[in-house]
């Protein structure tokens, strides 16, 4: 396989949520032990309900926010030995929305050469040229130069957040779910340059989506978040053909394709989120999980070694015994 | 009497902008059965959502709207006063919003916001209003319906918010629902079970439900008849089974080519792609739409304004003269033969 | 909703939605804002009315008629020239006061002061408030509690009342009446760029400044600062106005500018005693101070309206 760029060892990040005047702050975990590899050159998506953790994991890999507790590695060194420029070099973000990623009183030019800036690059005189080159590699007329986002369209606003992200040429881009705010058509030429741009630039993406269409279309590899955990990961085919978590089969069960014969299918997840303040015990999907065994409320799972990934379940429990029972 | 409960012809929207007026709608025509679930679908600035809320008469104030007839279960909307409006809106047909969270208001206890339209319209009394929110908070499948009448809406998630919206929708019966992007702000599990919710409950109180979005996937699995817009008009209608087999404007087979579906879009291709941007509705307008973008065009399709082309189906049109001359060839041939 | 919401406020159709390369490009920021700034009769009239009393205040010393402290006791109490009175005379247009000092003149010099107290006071309480208010409104937190505090014990000090204290305790002048002023009238500012600060700290484009390694310092000076720099011009104008206002309350009360230096507010209070004989004295200044304060007040209000296009419609 091919080398690791970034790695996560078992971390977790927690919030002290005061849950009231005068009261003691109880501790939210929003990332709950997290293992995470992310190969050069793959697509891995993050795919979960909002309030899983994913935003929280992706700020904690991109160095913004601290994990309270595991280890983190960019292409093979650990995160917090790292300046925030040495990340900023290594992971770049790409964020939802195009409207608000951009500074609307600055430029498009002075956009995209902010990274040069924050660099403190040497050669200011190159700055425009190179800026113009990205702009061209990803599809923007070089006369909005000069030009403010908010004479730019949705979709152009978009190739200017990637343009910024990629002029100084990061190994990894995390894409926080980046087309879910522009429209189905504009979505389409989004995720084609993303694409293309990963096999020209050699990048490696981490996807966070919960458009599951657009994850399976764009992704080699997923891993499914639930409250702080990941449940389950595997090679996108694996994941996609044979789902073995409970809740990436309701996951998958409720991806609406077009397709005018299937009515609205009934996922059986029960209505409510479970409050992360106050987590359920054992499995912490067994309120929702359609397949809960009296177990589930007291056993936590262990993760299960699949063939591409793992999943966490207490439904492959033999194996996990067969596991224990070998090591 | 008809089946029909709503029945808009030649729709018209004009908004006065400093630059010129906006066509923001522009002779639309659609209809709805009891029972039927209609689909508009169309991109942001299309109009879909200005369609709604001309038909609940709540467009903002400097939005001109026209149109040659606007019948709400027979009654025309025109000739009824401002006060039997009011009386129809919320009672006859009400509205579900993209954001719950907005459109519930956070000073109010769910249970006010709940009996407040029923009492208003229906004067029943507060106990009766009670029983009514009860049980239809049971119906969308809120647990401990009666416990949750006195909270308020920060209390409750967005999927629980949503399904507050849609009880109180159903407060008065009403004939006809419009709901406008109820799912988009949702998680894709959550929005499986509202949209399961909303096909259930029209089907048992045989209402009327316009359902307007973007997402070709919830259009596919919901409707029964599609309408898609594009740039202010309506470019096709049909049944869905129609529109997703043999889509026939080229918008529409843009729109179906530009999304991934799990299975038959190759995984890693390229999508489909529509080039271009919506043309401005600002000023004049001449010809197709469309025309700027379509891989299809010919030169008459720019000179004349494209009418709807009726005879393709029983129940379909399409806005395209490729499509009309399509359809004509082969009627033609089969006349021939 | 998005598109009701979204299409009135959007004239150009292009914008509402696109992608490719070909395509209408909107007029730049620049140009509509200018479009905007002479489109609004009341940022236009009030920015007219200020730059005509600035002119005054400027060009004193050049277009003055006399000197503004030559005092000349046999012509005291000239009334102006529109009074039908044998004593007017076109060498005092305004009139003279009580000591015979051409009350055109002092008019004049009187601006100069209000202009400058306004202006000063308005910098100083706008570095104080500004700095307070984004450090709290970008760190949260600590920061924010303590800005908190201090703004709050800020605003439990009565304005008039400890600035006639601190006056009386160090004694009068134009500085001790600007740095009271100063001091004393940060709160707005603090409070308002709080907010704004955090409402533009949570747009993802400061997180993009952040993960592409860029320090706080040009994060808040070039990411944050120009976007709420429409937010501050208001309150400049408010507290402009406001500091002008109260220098004239001071010197009414004889604590603010002293005499013979010419103060809009100190020549009402010279003339509150001749209110039922010689009205003009005090007519005249008044209506100075109120075109004074109600330009700039209609400079802030357009300036509000033409920077945040979103809320007129």
């Amino acid at each position: 396989m091919s080398e690791v760029v970034l790695e996560a060892r078992d971390i977790t990040r927690k919030f002290m949520i005061s849950s009231g005047f005068m009261r003691a702050k109880r501790p939210l975990h929003a990332v709950n032990g997290v293992n995470l590899k992310l190969h050069r050159g793959e697509v891995l998506a993050l795919v979960g309900e909002s309030g899983c953790g994913k935003t929280t994991l992706a700020k904690m890999l991109l160095g913004l926010l601290p994990p309270s507790s595991g280890s983190l590695e960019l292409d093979g060194q650990p995160l917090a030995s790292l300046s925030h420029l040495d990340v900023a070099r290594i992971v770049q973000p790409i964020f939802q929305d195009p409207y608000s990623s951009l500074n609307p009183r600055k430029t498009i030019g002075n956009i995209i050469s902010l990274p040069l800036v924050a660099q403190g690059d040497k050669d200011p005189a190159s700055w425009r040229q190179r800026a113009e080159e990205i702009m061209e590699l990803v599809g923007l007329p070089r006369r909005v130069y000069n030009n403010f986002p908010s004479q730019l369209s949705g979709g152009q606003r978009q190739r200017v957040a990637i343009a910024r992200a990629l002029i100084n040429r990061p190994r990894v881009v995390i894409c926080d779910e980046p087309t879910s705010a522009l429209d189905v058509s504009v979505q389409s030429q989004i995720l084609n340059l993303l694409q293309d741009l990963r096999q020209e630039l050699g990048l490696t993406y981490l996807m966070i989506s919960h458009n599951l269409a657009v994850v399976e279309h764009m992704a080699t590899r997923i891993a499914v978040m639930y409250l702080g955990r990941v449940v389950e990961e595997g090679d996108a085919e694996t994941v996609y053909n044979s789902p073995r978590h409970p809740y990436t089969k309701a996951l998958l069960g409720s991806v609406l394709t077009p397709d005018p014969n299937l009515g609205v299918p009934d996922t059986h997840l029960g209505a409510a989120y479970p409050n992360p303040l106050d987590m359920p015990s054992g499995c912490t999907f067994h309120p929702r999980c359609a397949q809960a065994m009296p177990s589930c409320t007291s056993e936590v799972p262990l993760p299960v070694p699949t063939g591409s990934g793992h999943v966490e379940c207490n439904l492959y429990e033999e194996e996990q015994d067969k596991m224990r029972m070998t090591s | 009497m008809s089946n029909k409960i709503l029945e808009v012809q030649d729709l018209t929207i004009d908004i006065p902008t400093p630059s010129g007026t906006l066509h923001a709608v522009q002779k639309v025509s659609i209809h709805v059965d009891r029972g039927e679930t209609l689909c508009i679908v169309g991109e942001s600035g299309c109009g879909k959502s200005l369609t709604s809320l001309a038909i609940m008469d709540l467009l903002p104030k400097k939005a001109m709207r026209t149109a040659t007839r606007l019948e709400l279960a027979g009654e025309s909307v025109f000739e009824i006063g401002e006060r039997r409006m009011s009386d129809i809106r919320g009672n006859r047909m009400s509205m579900i919003f993209q954001e719950p969270m907005t459109s519930l208001n956070p000073a109010y206890t769910i249970g006010d916001q709940l009996t407040e339209a029923l009492r208003r319209h229906r004067k029943v009394s507060r106990s009766e209003a009670r029983d009514r929110a009860v049980f239809l908070l049971e119906k969308v499948g809120i647990t401990a319906a009666a416990s949750r009448l006195g909270q308020y809406p920060h209390q409750l998630s967005g999927g629980l918010r949503q399904r507050v919206m849609i009880a109180m929708a159903l407060m008065c019966g009403p004939d006809l629902i419009i709901a406008d992007e109820p799912t988009t702000a949702l998680d894709v599990t959550i929005q499986a079970q509202i949209l399961h919710l909303l096909a259930e409950l029209q089907r048992e109180f045989n209402m009327g439900l316009i359902l307007i979005t973007h997402d070709l996937g919830v259009v596919a699995r919901i409707a029964d008849r599609v309408a898609v817009m594009y740039a202010g008009q309506i470019v096709e209608t049909g049944s869905a089974a129609q529109i997703f087999s043999a889509p026939a404007h080229p918008y529409t087979r843009g729109l179906l080519a530009c999304i991934p579906i799990p299975g038959k879009t190759e995984r890693g291709a390229h999508l489909g792609a529509i080039p271009g941007i919506v043309p401005s509705l600002v000023g004049k307008m001449s010809g197709c739409h469309f025309a700027s973008r379509c891989p299809e065009v010919q030169q008459n399709c720019t000179s004349a304004p494209i009418p709807q082309f009726e005879a393709l189906d029983p129940g379909r049109s399409v806005r395209c003269l490729q499509a009309e001359n399509a359809a004509m060839r082969s009627a033609g041939q089969e006349g021939v033969a | 909703m998005t598109d009701a919401t979204k299409s009135p406020s959007v004239p150009q159709g292009g914008s509402i939605l696109s992608s490719g390369l070909d395509d209408v490009l909107e007029p730049s920021p620049g140009s509509l804002m200018r479009k905007r700034v002479f489109g609004h009769t009341g940022l236009v009239i009030g920015g007219g009315v200020l730059l005509i009393i600035f002119l005054m205040a400027v060009l004193a010393p050049v277009i003055s008629p006399g000197d503004p402290y030559d005092q000349d006791l046999s012509r005291k109490l000239i009334p102006p020239i529109w009074h039908d009175s044998d004593k007017v005379t076109w060498d005092h247009p305004l009139g003279t006061d009580l000591l015979g000092r051409d009350y055109m003149t002092r008019l004049f010099y009187g601006a100069r002061i209000s202009l400058l107290i306004g202006f000063a006071a308005m910098l100083i309480s706008g570095v104080i408030g500004t700095t307070l208010g984004v450090l709290a409104g970008y760190f949260g937190g600590k920061v924010d509690m303590v800005v908190n505090f201090i703004i709050t014990t800020r605003l439990s000090m009565p304005v008039v009342l400890v600035a006639l204290a601190v006056v009386s305790l160090v004694g009068s002048s134009l500085t001790v009446v600007i740095w009271v002023l100063g001091l004393l009238i940060w709160d707005r500012f603090a409070v308002v760029m709080r907010s704004a600060t955090q409402q533009v700290r949570g747009l993802d484009f400061v997180a993009a400044a952040q993960s592409l390694g860029c320090s706080t310092r040009r994060i808040i000076l070039s990411e944050i600062m120009p976007n709420i720099a429409n937010h501050l011009i208001v309150i400049a104008t408010i507290e402009m106005a406001h500091a002008i206002l109260l220098e004239a309350a001071l010197s009414f009360l004889g604590l603010g500018v002293q005499p013979p230096d010419p103060s809009w507010g100190l020549m009402i209070a010279e003339a509150k005693g001749m209110i039922f004989f010689d009205a003009w004295t005090i007519t005249i200044p008044g209506i100075a101070l109120f075109a004074l304060v109600l330009s700039i007040n209609l400079l802030g209000d357009g300036m509000r309206d033409v920077t945040a296009p979103e809320n007129r419609n």
